[in-house]
Order: C-alpha cells, then structure tokens, then sequence
C-alpha cells in the first residue's frame, strides 16, 4: 500500500519553526511526567508526559474535549480555582515541582502569565487594566514606564497612547486581546500561556496576534492552544497534538496526548496515524 | 374566533390589568396630595407634635426616620455585604452550614416584619436591654432589611463575569485582591441599587417599631439612647384622632415620607442607569 501523502498546500507555512535537536538544546521550563487531570473523580487528561523549552512556541492542538485547555490550566494552577479538580502527576517548572507543598500558586501566576480564549480586559481603563498587576503586587518603579513598556511590547501603545484614560471595553476585540497580553506582560512574567488567544478574533487581528508571538518568544517562553491547526503552523516551534479516547462502556472520555515534536514534523512527517488523520483534515 | 381577534382581546385584557394597578396607585396618590397639601407648611418640619392640630408639627417624627434610615445603612450594607461576599466567593457549597445560612436568608427575607419587632423586644430592648430607644428601632429595622441586602448583593457579586477573576488571578492577585478590588467595585451599581430600595422599605415601616417602642407623642429631637417616634407611626397616630385637620396633617405626614422613599429610589434609579455596564 502507497505510504499517505500530506497535501503540503492546506498548511500555508511550516518553515519559520526550529528543528528538534536545537529545540531541546535550550533549558527545560517545564517538565511534565504521567500527568493526569480529573474533574469531580471524572477523568478529562491521562498520562501526559513532555517538556516545554525556554525561548520557543509551544502549540497544543487536537479536537474538542481532548484535554489542551485543561492542560495549559496546569502551567499556572489555574485548575486550583475549580472545585472538584484534581492533578495527579508532577509538573516541573525549572526543576522545582508545581504542586510541591510549599508552592503558593500565587506567586507562581505571578511568572506565568495568562491570556484568555475571550478577551476579558476589566471594566476600567486602558492604563488601570495594565497597572492592576504591578499594583496588586506592589512592584517598584515608574508605573507610567511600565504600562508604556507592556502596551509597546504587546504593540498596542500606538493605538491607545493619545486615550489611556478612555474604558478598556470600548477598544475593538483584537484591541482587547493585545491590552491583556499588556496586562500579563506588565508583571515581567517568565512564561505567557496562551488559551485559544485568537478563536474569538477576525482574521486581521489574529495575523498581529501571531506576529506578536513571534516577537515575544525572543524574551519569554510561550505555549499556545489553539483548534486552528495553520495557526500552530505558522507560530509553533514545538507542537503536541491531543485526542480523545472514549471509554468502551461510554462511561466518559478523556484526552489523551498522542504526538509530540518539532511542528514541521508534525505537518509533515507525523509518526502517528492519529496526528496524521488530524492534520490533513480526514478527522477532527 | 380569529388569531386576530384573540391578539386583541389580550392586549385589551392585559391593558386593563395595567389601568387596574395604576389606577388605584394614581388615585391613591392624588387624593393624599389634595387632602395634605394645606398641611405642607414649614411649621410640619420645624414644630413638635401638639394636641392641637393648628400648632402641631412632626419635626421629632421627620428627624427620628432619618435617623433610623442612617443608622440601618451603616450597619446593614457593610454586614450584609460582607455576608454576600462571603457566600458567593468563599463559601464551599458542600458542606452543609453554607447551604443551611443559604436556605435561611431566603427565608427570613420572607417572614412579616412584626415578628422581627417580637423579636426585637424580647431580645434588644429587654434581653440585652437597651430600652425603647432610637438605637433599638434602628437594630430591629436593619435585621427586617438585611436579607434584602444580602440577597441582592449576591445577585451583584454573582453578575460580575467570571472572566474578570481568572483575569485577576492570572497576574497573580490573591483571592481578597481579586475580590476587593476586581469584583467589589464591579458590583457597586447593583449592591447600591438594592441596598437603597432595601433602606426605602426600612423607613416605612410601622409594625417593628410600634412593638418596640417608637410612642406616639415626643416633642422634643430624638437621640441615640432616647425615646423616639418615627414618621410612619406618627402618621398612623394622626389618623386616630377624631379631629379632621389631624387627617389633613397625617395627609401631609404621609406625602414627606414618600417624599422621602421616592427620591431614595431616583438615587437608586441614578446609580443603576449610570454605573450600567455591558460585559
């Protein structure tokens, strides 16, 4: 039987990612091993194990329900705040453990910054929505620099300079999305976890958005999900592509990981059937 | 009978519904007006009660209302508040005790305001025995309101959208951060909006007060720990007295405490209108 052929023409650019081995050079953030999230003794992610590397875009792609929203919740702890949740499993974060007991989660999403599927900038102006992090964490400094700083690196600050001043809920919703990187970018965070960031954004907004991740993982470390598998193309350096698994019984399912490696190889040459039925659109 | 004809017939029902509601409200309304307006004189703000009605005033009534009203705000929105705050971020929906303070403040938002003046005299004037005071009056009415307050302070706290506290979390705020300064002040328009219609309801009340003690004739400015009266019992001791001019000044009695409520509910309708957000 022929080996299957990718129709190299669906994904539109798969080059500007690094390749694998110098992917790996660089120092682990994260580590994860036998992860495995559950809601209320439901099981919704079993047995992930990789590593997130320092400098580069890691994408997690895959279905609905498979898991990569869930799993990018366990970067910050952002599944402490939903009762019933349980994470079994250890994630690493520069070789200290996550879950440790002496953690504060708090002060770890101080350097794990998040931004939101929908753009959810707080019901006040442009300048307090970016300096309501510093505040609560009472950095040293000009603020005024600050706010400036994180509005020009989230390539915002030419739009609003002239109305800092003015609701953060009168900007358009790709505005709002790049004032809550700003937000996440003003409290100097080391990793900036990206929950489908540009699902709910035009097609204009979502190009600036990728830009600015190009731009941003020459100083943080980035990890996106994202259904839009161009998108994990055109961003990601490393991509891991998640599936469902549904019980025989129909007692539930749960995601599962199922390939992890450099994005080009994902696009091209995957090594699992399941990713390959996925990125050349027969599934999912 | 025609789709047609069927429309009409309940719009004309529904109409009628409404004249029905409104009507009676309107009479009511106009007919108070007309029989109080000679009374509205300065003499009714400035002029203790009297025996006789030419000379009569409800200066001690007016002050000892606004009084209570102030007395029931500082105490109910700040326990009530906090109480909501408590319920709707902190409080763990397992266990049991939460969910019985729950069912309870649903419930006690129901009972009558009487029994909260039985109450109020078994407990605060005789149990702790802080006598038939202003203070006294002003606990009892904040217990009959403070339901009212938490309840609508938990719908407040409860439409603020969860996305505004995972916001906040994710830069690293604490949970009191989170919630005193992202979703307290997201709350305000309706948490003030509710506690001033709850205060509205507060200073017309007649039933708690009478049973603990608001008496009927002071003629002299209340005081914190000193006998009282309040502006509804001494409308409802006006319309006792055989005298006509006595029913001109409850008239009169009754058209300043709904001037009172009414323009706590233009500040009310004020601050929704304005604070109004769209997420």
């Amino acid at each position: 039987m022929e080996a299957p052929r990718i129709d190299s023409g669906r994904i539109a650019e798969v080059s500007r990612g690094l390749d694998r081995s110098e992917i790996e050079r660089r120092e682990k953030v994260f580590s994860v091993s036998d992860l495995t999230v559950s809601y209320s003794g439901k099981t919704a992610l079993e047995g992930v194990t990789l590593d997130v590397h320092e400098n580069t875009v890691t994408a997690f792609i895959g279905p609905s329900g498979c898991g990569k929203s869930t799993f990018i919740r366990c970067f910050n702890r952002m599944n402490d705040l939903i009762p019933g949740a349980r994470v079994a499993g250890t994630v690493l974060y520069h070789g200290e453990d996550l879950y440790g007991r002496d953690v504060d989660a708090v002060e770890i999403r101080r350097r794990i910054g998040m931004v939101f599927q929908k753009p959810n900038p707080f019901p006040k102006s442009i300048y307090d929505n970016v300096a309501f992090g510093p505040r609560v964490l009472g950095m040293k400094g000009s603020l005024d620099e600050r706010v400036e700083g994180a509005l020009q690196s989230a390539a915002l600050w030419d739009e609003v300079k002239d109305r800092l001043k003015d609701g953060a809920l009168g900007l358009s919703g790709g505005q709002q999305q790049r004032l809550c990187i700003a937000r996440a970018l003003a409290v100097e965070p080391d990793v900036i976890l990206m929950d489908e960031p540009a699902s709910a954004l035009d097609p204009i907004s979502t190009t600036r958005i990728e830009d600015l991740m190009h731009e941003l993982k020459r100083e943080y470390t980035i990890v996106i999900v994202t259904h839009n598998m161009q998108q994990a193309a055109r961003v990601a350096d490393m991509t891991a592509f998640f599936s469902v698994v549904v019980e025989e019984d129909g007692s539930g399912r749960r995601g599962i990981l199922v390939e992890y490696d450099a994005t080009t190889k994902i696009f091209t040459t995957p090594a699992d059937k399941r990713t390959e039925d996925y990125v050349t659109g027969r599934f999912g | 009978m025609s789709r047609t004809w069927r429309n009409r017939l309940f719009q004309a029902a529904m109409l009628l519904c409404m004249l029905v509601a409104f009507g009676t409200l309107a009479v009511l309304l106009v007919d108070t007006i007309l029989t109080g307006w000679p009374a509205i004189q300065w003499k009714l703000f400035s002029d203790p009660p009297s025996t006789l009605p030419e000379e009569a005033g409800a200066r001690p009534a007016i002050l000892a209302t606004l009084y209570l009203g102030l007395i029931v705000l500082v105490l109910s929105v700040p326990i009530g508040v906090l109480t909501a705050i408590y319920l709707e971020e902190y409080a763990d929906r397992e266990r049991w005790w939460n969910r019985l303070i729950e069912v309870n403040i649903q419930n006690l938002a129901a009972v009558p305001a009487i029994v909260y003046g039985i109450l109020g005299l078994a407990f605060i004037v005789r149990g702790i025995g802080v006598g038939r005071v202003v203070l006294a009056g002003g606990l009892i009415l904040t217990l009959v309101v403070l339901p009212t307050v938490v309840v609508a302070s938990r719908e407040a706290i409860r439409s603020v959208p969860d996305s505004i506290r995972q916001g906040a979390f994710a830069l690293g705020a604490t949970k009191w951060q989170v919630v005193w300064r992202q979703v307290l002040p997201a709350a305000i328009p309706g948490i003030a909006t509710g506690s001033i219609l709850a205060l509205s309801r507060a200073v017309g009340e007649t039933a708690p007060l009478i049973m603990v003690g608001a008496i009927t004739y002071v003629a002299f400015d209340p005081e914190l720990f000193g006998p009282y009266t309040a502006l509804p019992v001494q409308i409802y001791n006006w319309t006792r007295q055989p005298d006509v001019d006595f029913q001109t000044l409850a008239a009169a009695g009754a058209i300043v405490l709904l001037g009172i409520v009414l323009s706590m509910n233009a500040v009310a309708i004020f601050l929704r209108n304005r604070y109004r957000r769209q997420w």
